[in-house]
């Protein structure tokens, strides 16, 4: 067997692949499911109820797709140029840090200033922390997935010992917690009596602008050209190391918005918990939209969607909530297959 | 060839259509035992499509493949090979990081093989390489070897697995003269031995040496079969051409003001290849300079260095009278230079992009394609129509991928991105290589113009036939060494061969290193 390229796929090739792999995933789930004791055909109703069947179940799913898109953001914008930044969890880390820095009391500003200096020195710190392995990268070769993947294990235990020492919350009866931020520090409610804030708005928003930068900017024109033919890209006058660094601050300064949106919008402190993992779903996120920015939005919602759905599917339906994550690494294999049946078709010898 | 041999293969009635091209229209030739079968043809004429069918690759519409006298299936790869069909392609299907011997014996022998077994196939790799005049040790590792080795090596991989018909895809596109009468040698060799051969090849006194027979392609059809005795070089072009495409005449340019000057120029060697070794160049307005030389002796580190994606380690380049400080590929554009890179594949576009995209790939950055970091996408799409109109770009429309154009129009596309730019110095790095003869004489009627309109112009080629008849001064490069430049008609191929092997130059310019 071997596989021969489609030169124009039809649209039910591109369409149908897709749909199949998503039936698959729910066959799979509700096979699961029924192996611990459920009944499998009620997995998928209780799965879309969970997530999208109530006002509070929407709301639960934008809140938990809002950090997936600025790390699927993240990932999009960095593997576009093929810079593997494995980082975001870190970075996202960094956004939330240097928001309870500023944001517990350190600076009295009103709330019109002092939100957008903490987006921004977010933004930084996400940036700075993307730097030293892209720098590494370019100046000495370094892999940037061995990098990005080991800073985010440092960077969490330097969060550990700040949140025991000098963050920790005097007043958190002794959890490594840090303070709340002040009340100026927060992210309104986009709607009266929705918990919905405005980080999902700044997510929808980062996402577009970072469409915008890849159709139409010059910037967006060279990390594509670095990622699809860096040789080329070279030889045109393409200033790859700087077009890599760039990018590298921009995926980080990405990951850090989501780090500030959680604190500042839902949260309100630092914890050790504020992240089950964004940085790395991200990137699943990433794959599942093709790394179209505007896709990024669709499948956070959606990965959002079965975390939601299959955690409340698993409680009415007794089943271990783990569950979600085969769905999730079900879909995922099944999406990328069939992603590559769109392009390719299977002749057999 | 004596009457009443048998036959090895037999092509009948072979029709693909791809779409509404044909790319095989009633295709029917045979093969004898012992018989060399040129196959000659332009690009895009048909021939790769005819070995794709008969490897099975594609799967006809009509037609049979018999491999003495029995039919093979349709569409089964491993058919033609087993039959003891077997292909040394164009580009090597070799791994560089093993031995001699572990290629040959990759996918017959099992990985993990023992030592007895190792050394009768050791036994078999010397005795076949001796028989054959293919030496080559068993032991170097692929990566270490030349050019002229690998295509042994893959030579000799074939008759490891016992061919009786061998077929070389132009098997001397990447090989030195000498090299090439080597392999000629051991064709003579193999057919003495039984062996049949087809060779695929657009050059005609190389086809008129090593063939028998020669079948003619021309848009997918057989337009001739003639025996190699009863026709000439002269016969066989027209055959493959048809009526169209004649050469451009050429008249002498008039050479202006110095634009590139190089004074004792060093650079760094590039892998295996040398790097410039103290050379001095100067290239004028109104003049082509063709770089003759084997390929690997310090083209690709001239190309660089005027290329802008290296800079000189030692001596001056001197540009438009300035001596430069600071050189990279988008001054290079800046400052008026054209680039016609070597691989257009890896290099000169980006094949996922789409023509657009590639038309502005150099100039995107700053007027008239963008303003303060952001595209003009209408504008850069009206460029991409203007070259495709000029250029006689072949394609659906500026949103084409790159990737799907043929060669020759890839080609037009570089050259209208840079022509376009009105350049007072154009780099030809081997502008035609792999064009049919249509693509290739517009490519140069367009450097030719150029070169009329006041441009210098630095002609990169292993073609000796295309600098003598293009170039109005020549140098050699040897070892990364430049010969002094030899004026139009001053040297006969012979005496630029003396050059191009490495001698004629003095011991005290090689020291200047």
């Amino acid at each position: 067997m071997r596989l021969e390229p489609i030169r124009n796929p039809s649209v039910a090739r591109r369409v149908v692949p897709i749909g199949l792999a998503l039936g698959a995933t729910i066959a799979i789930a509700s096979l699961l499911a029924s192996v611990a004791g459920a009944n499998p055909f009620s997995v998928l109703g209780l799965i879309l109820k969970g997530a999208f069947g109530s006002k509070f179940a929407i709301v639960e799913t934008f809140n938990r797709a809002t950090p997936l898109i600025f790390t699927g953001l993240a990932a999009a914008v960095a593997f576009r140029a093929k810079f593997w930044n494995i980082g975001a969890e870190a970075q996202l880390y960094a956004g939330a840090l240097t928001t309870v820095v500023l944001g517990t009391g350190l600076l009295a500003w009103p709330s019109f200033a002092l939100l957008p200096l903490l987006a921004f020195v977010a933004i930084l710190a996400g940036a700075l922390l993307l730097l030293v392995p892209a720098v590494l990268k370019t100046r000495f070769g370094v892999d940037e997935v061995v990098t990005t993947l080991l800073f985010n294990f440092i960077f969490l235990l330097f969060i550990s010992m700040l949140l025991e020492g000098p963050l920790k919350d005097p007043m958190g009866m002794g959890w490594p917690k840090s303070a709340r931020v002040v009340a100026e520090a927060r992210l309104p409610r986009i709607f009266e009596g929705l918990r919905v804030h405005w980080g999902f708005a700044l997510a929808l928003i980062s996402a577009f602008v970072v469409w915008i930068i890849q159709t139409r900017s010059t910037l967006g024109f060279e990390m594509r050209a670095v990622g699809l033919n860096k040789d080329a890209a070279a030889f045109a006058g393409i200033p790859v190391n700087r077009v890599l660094v760039k990018t590298a601050l921009l995926s980080g300064g990405l990951a850090a918005l989501g780090g500030f949106s959680e604190v500042a919008g839902l949260k309100g402190s630092l914890t050790l918990d504020l992240s089950p993992g964004y940085g790395y779903t991200g990137i699943i996120v990433a794959m599942l939209a093709l790394l179209n920015p505007i896709g990024v939005i669709v499948a956070a919602l959606f990965v959002a969607g079965i975390f939601v759905g299959a955690d409340s599917m698993s409680r009415a339906a007794d089943v271990p909530t783990y569950l979600a994550d085969i769905m999730l690494a079900t879909a995922l294999l099944l999406v990328v297959l069939a992603i590559m049946l769109t392009r390719f078709r299977v002749v057999r010898d | 060839m004596t009457q009443g041999t048998a036959e090895a293969l037999r092509l009948s009635n072979i029709t693909k259509r791809f779409g509404d091209l044909t790319a095989n229209d009633a295709v029917s030739f045979s093969v004898d035992e012992g018989e060399v079968v040129a196959l000659l043809g332009e690009n895009g004429a048909g021939k790769t499509t005819l070995m794709n069918i008969l490897f099975g690759q594609y799967t006809p519409d009509s037609g049979t493949v018999e491999v003495f006298g029995e039919t093979l299936p349709a569409g089964n790869s491993r058919a033609a090979l087993d039959a003891g069909v077997g292909m040394v392609h164009q580009h090597f299907t070799l791994a560089d990081n093993m031995t001699v011997q572990e290629n040959i014996t990759l996918g017959v022998r099992p990985l993990l093989s023992l030592g007895l077994e190792r050394a009768a196939a050791r036994k078999r790799i010397v005795e076949l390489s001796e028989r054959f005049h293919l030496a080559v040790s068993p032991d170097a590792r692929v990566g270490s070897l030349s050019v002229g080795e690998r295509q042994r090596v893959e030579i000799l991989k074939a008759l490891y697995r016992d061919v009786r018909i061998l077929i070389l895809d132009e098997p001397t596109a990447v090989l030195t003269p000498q090299e090439a009468d080597d392999l000629f040698s051991t064709l003579k060799q193999a057919i003495a031995n039984g062996l049949s051969v087809i060779f695929i090849s657009h050059k005609l006194h190389e086809v008129m040496a090593i063939a028998d027979r020669v079948v003619v392609l021309r848009h997918g059809k057989v337009v001739g079969g003639v025996r190699t005795a009863d026709t000439d070089t002269h016969a066989l072009a027209a055959m493959m051409m048809g009526s169209q495409a004649e050469p451009p005449e050429i008249a002498p340019g008039k050479a202006g003001e110095a634009l590139v000057e190089l004074r004792g120029v060093s650079t760094p060697d590039i892998g295996n290849a040398p790097g410039l070794k103290a050379i001095d160049l100067t290239l004028y307005a109104g003049q082509i300079c063709g770089l003759a030389g084997v390929s690997g002796n310090g083209q690709a580190a001239l190309a660089d260095l005027v290329g802008g994606m290296q800079s000189a380690a030692r001596g001056e380049m001197i540009l438009y009278g300035n001596v430069l400080h600071g050189w990279s590929a988008r001054q290079a554009v800046h400052n008026g230079i054209a680039r016609i890179p070597e691989d257009r594949h890896k290099t000169g576009t980006i094949a996922d992009f789409d023509l657009t995209e590639n038309a502005i790939l150099e100039r995107y950055n700053g007027a008239p394609f963008s303003r303060r970091g952001w595209l003009d996408w209408g504008r850069a799409r009206r460029f991409a129509e203007e070259i495709i109109e000029k250029f006689d770009v072949r394609c659906p429309g500026p949103e084409t991928r790159i990737r799907l154009l043929s060669g020759g129009n890839m080609q037009k596309l570089i050259l209208g991105r840079v022509l376009e730019a009105q350049p007072r110095i154009i780099l030809a790095n081997q502008p035609v290589r792999g064009l049919d003869i249509g693509a290739v004489n517009y490519v140069h009627r367009q450097l030719l113009d150029a070169r009329d309109r006041g441009a210098a112009v630095l002609l990169i080629s292993e073609d000796l036939d295309e600098i003598m008849a293009l170039a109005d001064v020549i140098h050699v490069i040897a070892d990364g060494r430049l010969s002094p430049a030899f004026g139009r008609g001053e040297m006969t191929p012979a005496e630029l061969g003396i050059w191009m092997s490495g001698q004629g130059f003095g011991a005290g310019s090689y020291h200047a290193a």
